[in-house]
């Protein structure tokens, strides 16, 4: 319908005018919430990690976005399949993951899983949150190949 | 009834707030309102040049507010309309030495006296815009329609809204009909879309904008030029008449509300 009417008033939103209201409405939501995509991705990561370790989500089907009314009214709105099948990771990290976590976050966690965990570690020093970090790392990648 | 006092802010600088107060002023003041424009940006003093009242300065902001001189002698009387003042900015002193709390002390006594007092706000979110907010009865927000301008325009209004003198209203200045028409640009509609404030201008691009600062005449003056007419309207908006849109082929809503005709609404 609207590309109809585009069409026939000759207005292509094709153009470079919809890309700046695109990225605009991008970086608005995270002006807004003060929150950078960066971080968000990250915080995304944590959230289903800590999912993982109590059931198996399937990863490709996994939604987290978040939804503005406007400037006073954010929603952080997530669609996260479960697997039908409940097998093995799931459980036996769910016990494990509490006591180790500290450790699992040295050991599993690459350079820029690190780095990262440093970046945030001025606002998280009191509860850092326990995610196993290989998990955390590898849901991060994926989102960022999506993006 | 005491006087409004409207405040033309914008986040991002060179988006058009010293065009659109000049212009504004001069229109406020050719509907027959008794109208005193207020220059906020300490230290870069413009809102003279751009009226053609440069030569005129003896005394500024700063000397009113530090009681050097009376409010009624440091007001500036426009040459062509007998009730539109301008009160300048001093130009070689800190925004630091004009407090809100002047500017809410200064504009009620202006209040008494004018129908509308505008205020020129400086580019940015520090004193000079806090200066500028404070006694403020109506916001408007200049944009342009470019991402960086529109980004601001959010960060300001959320500023706005916090400090409780929203929701304001927009003014939309710069527009390139020929360029939104071909999908490179961000229409009324778009930025309408993404702010989510009323708009009350959508100025185009227009050359005659430069000759007018040029001249030290308002563009409101001249005729033919359609961005003069877009800021005449804007000026009988605030003016409370219920103004159409210029067809600049891109009204706000338009599209909207031909997508509500076809969709039987
Ligand atoms: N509608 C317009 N068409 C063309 N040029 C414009 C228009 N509005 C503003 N300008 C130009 O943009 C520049 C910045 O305007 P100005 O009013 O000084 O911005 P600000 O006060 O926000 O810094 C000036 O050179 C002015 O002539
Ligand atoms: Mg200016």
């Amino acid at each position: 319908m609207t590309s109809l009417l585009s069409r026939l008033f000759g207005r292509s939103r094709k153009g470079s005018g919809t890309t700046a209201k695109d990225r605009l409405r991008f970086v608005l939501q995270h002006d807004r919430i003060n929150l950078p995509p960066e971080r968000m991705e990250q915080m995304k990561a944590e959230i289903l990690a800590v999912i993982a370790k109590y059931l198996v989500v399937d990863q490709e089907r996994v939604e987290m976005a978040l939804e503005q009314r406007d400037r006073m009214h954010s929603k952080l709105v997530a669609e996260i399949p479960v697997a039908k099948e409940q097998h093995g990771p799931a459980k036996s990290a769910a016990v494990p993951a509490a006591q180790n976590s500290d450790s699992a976050a040295e050991n599993g966690a690459n350079d820029s899983a690190k780095a990262r965990q440093k970046e945030s570690e001025h606002d998280t020093e009191d509860a850092k949150p326990e995610v196993k970090a290989d998990h955390a790392d590898d849901v991060a990648e994926e989102k960022k190949e999506k993006a | 009834m005491a006087g409004k006092v409207v405040t033309v802010s914008s986040g991002k600088g060179g988006v058009g707030k010293t065009t659109a107060t000049a212009n504004l002023g001069t229109s406020l003041a050719s509907l027959g309102k008794k109208v005193v424009v207020i220059d906020a940006d300490i230290g870069l003093r413009n809102l003279d040049v751009i009226m053609g009242l440069e030569n005129r300065i003896v005394y500024d902001l700063v000397d009113i507010v530090e009681g050097r001189s009376k409010l009624r002698q440091s007001m500036i009387k426009h040459k062509k309309f007998e009730h539109l003042y301008l009160i300048p900015a001093a130009q070689t002193r800190d925004k630091m030495s004009v407090s809100p709390e002047d500017m809410v002390k200064l504009t009620d006594e202006l209040r008494e006296e004018f129908d509308y007092i505008l205020i020129d706000s400086p580019a940015g979110i520090e004193r000079g815009f806090r200066n500028a907010l404070e006694p403020a009865d109506e916001v408007l927000i200049v944009t342009n329609p470019e991402v960086s301008a529109v980004r601001d325009a959010d960060r300001i209004i959320g500023l706005i809204e916090a400090a409780e003198k929203g929701p304001g209203k927009l003014i939309i200045n710069r527009l390139k009909t020929d360029l939104v028409e071909r999908g490179e640009m961000l229409s009324s509609d778009d930025v309408f879309d993404i702010l989510g404030l009323t708009i009350v201008g959508i100025i185009p691009e227009d050359e005659l904008v430069l000759s007018a600062s040029n001249s030290g005449v308002p563009v409101t003056l001249n005729e033919e030029s359609k961005a003069g007419q877009a800021f005449n309207n804007v000026a009988r908006r605030i003016a409370g008449e219920d103004v159409p849109f210029m067809n600049l082929n891109d009204n706000p809503g338009f599209f909207r509300r031909l997508v509500g005709l076809f969709n039987g609404k």
